[in-house]
């Protein structure tokens, strides 16, 4: 057969528009890939992941795990991603909590407050989030008093220009027997209102929910206190004459950042709540109450199953946002995973391996969530007829 | 004045035409809530007042400033223009200004649905090298200006606007990619789309800034300024091409069918029916897109561009005025890229409305 009829069979032109695609992205990579080694060989920079086993031979200004300046570059970096999980999960639990109120208040009956939400909505979408961390920091460092006057925000809690300092817990002793005191009620409570969801689905008879979960969740934890030596004491700050000793100090910077992605987040969290609310028609309300369910049920069982569908992947959009975002950290000094690894750029001179490693990092949680949405999006969406 | 505008909205319904006042004292837990939101207001008034009027500075020195606990307006007189247009040359500096505004008016005009069409397309594409030559100068009796030397706003929208309307075409192509019956040619569009987005800009940013000069031949060197759109191209990409696929999706396949019947091939279909008809479903979240993208170009700071953010940024570390103005500076861009955002996200609403089809 001549060239020209080949061309004319769909299988052939669609098989040869593919390989010719994945030639070219093949033959540029590895002119790239050729040049780099090129380069590297001629800047004499080593290659390959060896220095993460040197010493790292800078201070970390906030470890979360025991770190000297002499560990290796590996536990730097460890410290550097445990300062990323630090303060994005704290952001993502604050944010959903404060998130969520604004939102349900957006929609208050109330024009003053939901006009006042409104603002607060606006105010944090229309202005970039790296310009907050620059004004949150400078707030804390220029207009806030020194340690020697600083303010009492609530019992225990001192605000000045050298952060936060709050009353932290020790624990003495069973840190890890309450930890899994408190997993085991969780997991019971949840298999309980499984039990009890498949009772009323099969035999249409309700059992008690929520005083018998309450029951499981608390009953673990008791148990624990009553075999095993559980003891810690709060450690209050106190206020002398020319510091604060006791507590537990959280630096301006992890403060600043916490605030802004905080405060950015629940905003979009306050759109999101609101607009799965008022996604639901106004005739499923009508319509479970014409059933005889009361207002509860009407809104567990009708109203918040399909809020849900509505929420859920954007909010897991917004908590990845989340992480993405706390590598602006760099911006205004915390350490976290981008910041280390850019002072390793510079002390090793090795620029793509560490650059390789945060973004793998970054993209095993996004693509782990990403995974997961469209898991969850397959069950959701609407289908249409296959061709 | 919150009393007026209820008023008004009263009028289109009915029903609570009886006592507007209702709405803010109906019953007890509601009047709390007023009182707690007036009580809010009161404060922040009084706060934003003192601060920005009673206690400010107006006129006068540094040393006027120090002492003063109000805004420091000679501050933003005396650094509005290097917060807006960075280290251009400062007698030149009525050319960026003039691009701008020329881009702003643009921008508006492009704005009116009614004036779509291939006139306005001409008209970008006479525009855009005009503004260029403008900036860069270097013909017709302008100084030249290299780009290491622009900054402020003028960068911030450039950085934006070339990069969306660049990052447009090459998200539409890895959308349809991505909903390509060829595997290869798919799995090649979802490893790019997933990996963009899985990272957060700024290690685009770094890759850009630190290791795009390791990938290019010896002696080949390519603009710090030119790297970063570069970098922000790629990334708008693969968020426009999501967008893309979700009209793509949103279109019934009787189009598709509809047009195969019709003897149209591929390429044919795709962008004489399919496109069109998907694009116009997705321009309000590409707005929106846009509006993020404006705010996502400040993080070229960390790479050390000077856009808009970092010369307000650079401004605070003036010795005159080191550590006396460190919140106006700041406040002052909050304020533009309020403005800017807010003007966007309204459009992008009025568009939401005006595309919206079918029952509500």
């Amino acid at each position: 057969m001549s060239p020209i009829v080949l061309l004319r069979n769909r299988r052939v032109r669609e098989l040869a528009y593919q390989v010719i695609c994945v030639a070219a992205v093949v033959a540029v990579g590895w002119y790239l890939l050729s040049n780099a080694l090129a380069n590297l060989a001629k800047q004499d920079i080593a290659t390959g992941f060896g220095y993460l086993g040197r010493e790292a031979g800078f201070v970390i200004s906030e470890t979360p795990i025991a770190y000297e300046p002499s560990d290796s570059y590996a536990r730097a970096l460890l410290v550097g991603l445990l300062n990323t999980i630090k303060v994005a999960l704290l952001a993502i639990v604050f944010s959903t909590v404060i998130g969520t109120l604004v939102g349900i208040a957006r929609l208050s009956s109330n024009p003053l407050l939901s006009r006042l939400m409104l603002f607060y909505v606006e105010a944090l979408r229309n202005v970039p989030l790296l310009l907050y961390l620059f004004l949150w920091y400078s707030v804390i460092i220029f207009t806030l008093p020194p340690v020697r006057q600083a303010i009492t925000l609530l019992p225990g809690v001192y605000v000045s220009n050298s952060g936060l300092v709050v009353p932290a817990i020790i624990w003495n002793s069973g840190f890890w027997v309450a930890v899994a005191a408190v997993a085991i009620g969780i997991a019971a409570a949840v298999i309980w209102f499984k039990v009890v969801r498949h009772r009323r689905i099969t035999t249409g008879k309700a059992l008690p929910g929520w005083p018998v979960a309450l029951a499981l969740l608390v009953l673990p934890v008791v148990v624990a206190a009553l075999l095993f030596d559980i003891s810690g004491e709060v450690d209050w700050p106190i206020l002398g004459k020319f510091r604060l000793t006791g507590g537990a100090h959280l630096k301006p910077e992890f403060v600043a950042l916490l605030v802004g992605l905080t405060l950015s987040a629940s905003a979009s969290v306050a759109e999101i709540v609101r607009s799965g609310i008022l996604a639901i028609r106004k005739g499923q309300r009508e319509a479970a109450k014409s059933l005889g369910l009361s207002d509860g049920q009407a809104m567990r069982l009708v109203i918040l199953p399909q809020a849900l569908r509505v929420i859920v992947p954007p909010l897991t959009n917004v908590y990845v946002t989340t992480f993405k975002n706390s590598s602006l950290a760099i911006a205004i000094g915390y350490p976290d995973l981008v910041m280390v690894s850019n002072t390793i750029m510079n002390q090793t001179g090795q620029a793509i391996e560490p650059i390789a490693l945060f973004m793998l990092t970054y993209l095993i949680l996004s693509l782990a969530t990403s995974a997961l949405m469209n898991w969850y999006n397959g069950h959701v969406a609407l289908r249409e007829r296959q061709p | 004045m919150s009393e007026q505008s209820a008023m008004a909205s009263d009028m289109a319904s009915p029903r609570r035409q009886s006592g507007s006042l209702k709405a803010y004292f109906g019953t007890a837990g509601n009047s709390a809530v007023t009182l707690i939101c007036l009580a809010v207001f009161a404060l922040a008034a009084k706060a934003a007042i003192s601060w920005l009027l009673v206690n400010a500075v107006f006129t006068g020195t540094p040393e006027d400033c120090k002492v003063a606990s109000g805004a420091c307006w000679p501050y933003l007189a005396d650094k509005l223009r290097y917060m807006l247009f960075g280290i251009y040359p400062f007698d030149e500096q009525w050319r960026p200004l003039t691009a701008t505004l020329l881009f702003i008016a643009a921008m508006a005009v492009s704005g009116i649905p009614r004036l779509w069409g291939r006139a306005l397309i001409a008209g970008w594409i006479v525009l855009l090298p005009l503004l260029f030559v403008l900036m860069a100068g270097g013909v017709f009796g302008l100084t030249s200006v290299p780009t290491s030397q622009w900054g402020g706003l003028p960068l911030s929208f450039m950085l934006t606007f070339v990069g969306l309307v660049l990052a447009l075409p090459l998200g539409i192509l890895l959308a349809l990619a991505r909903l390509s019956n060829l595997p290869a040619i798919r799995i090649l569009a979802i490893t790019f789309i997933e990996l963009v987005r899985g990272v957060p800009l700024i290690s685009i940013l770094f890759m850009a800034s630190v290791m795009l000069p390791l990938f290019m031949p010896e002696g080949v060197t390519i603009d710090k300024l030119l790297r970063a759109q570069v970098a922000i191209i790629l990334f708008a990409a693969a968020y426009i091409a999501e967008i893309v696929r979700a009209g793509l999706q949103a279109l019934p396949r009787g189009q598709t069918e509809a047009a195969q019947a019709l003897g149209l091939h591929y390429w044919q279909y795709t962008f004489l029916v399919i496109i069109p008809q998907a694009l116009k479903t997705v321009i309000p979240p590409l707005v929106s897109l846009f509006i993020g993208f404006f705010q996502d170009t400040t993080l070229v700071t960390i790479v050390g561009l000077l856009d808009f953010l970092n010369t307000v940024r650079t401004a605070l570390r003036d010795p005159n005025w080191q550590g006396i103005a460190v919140l106006e500076g700041y406040l002052f861009a909050a304020v533009v890229y309020f403005v800017f955002s807010a003007l966007m996200g309204a459009y992008s609403r009025f568009l939401e409305k005006r595309f919206r089809v079918g029952h509500d």
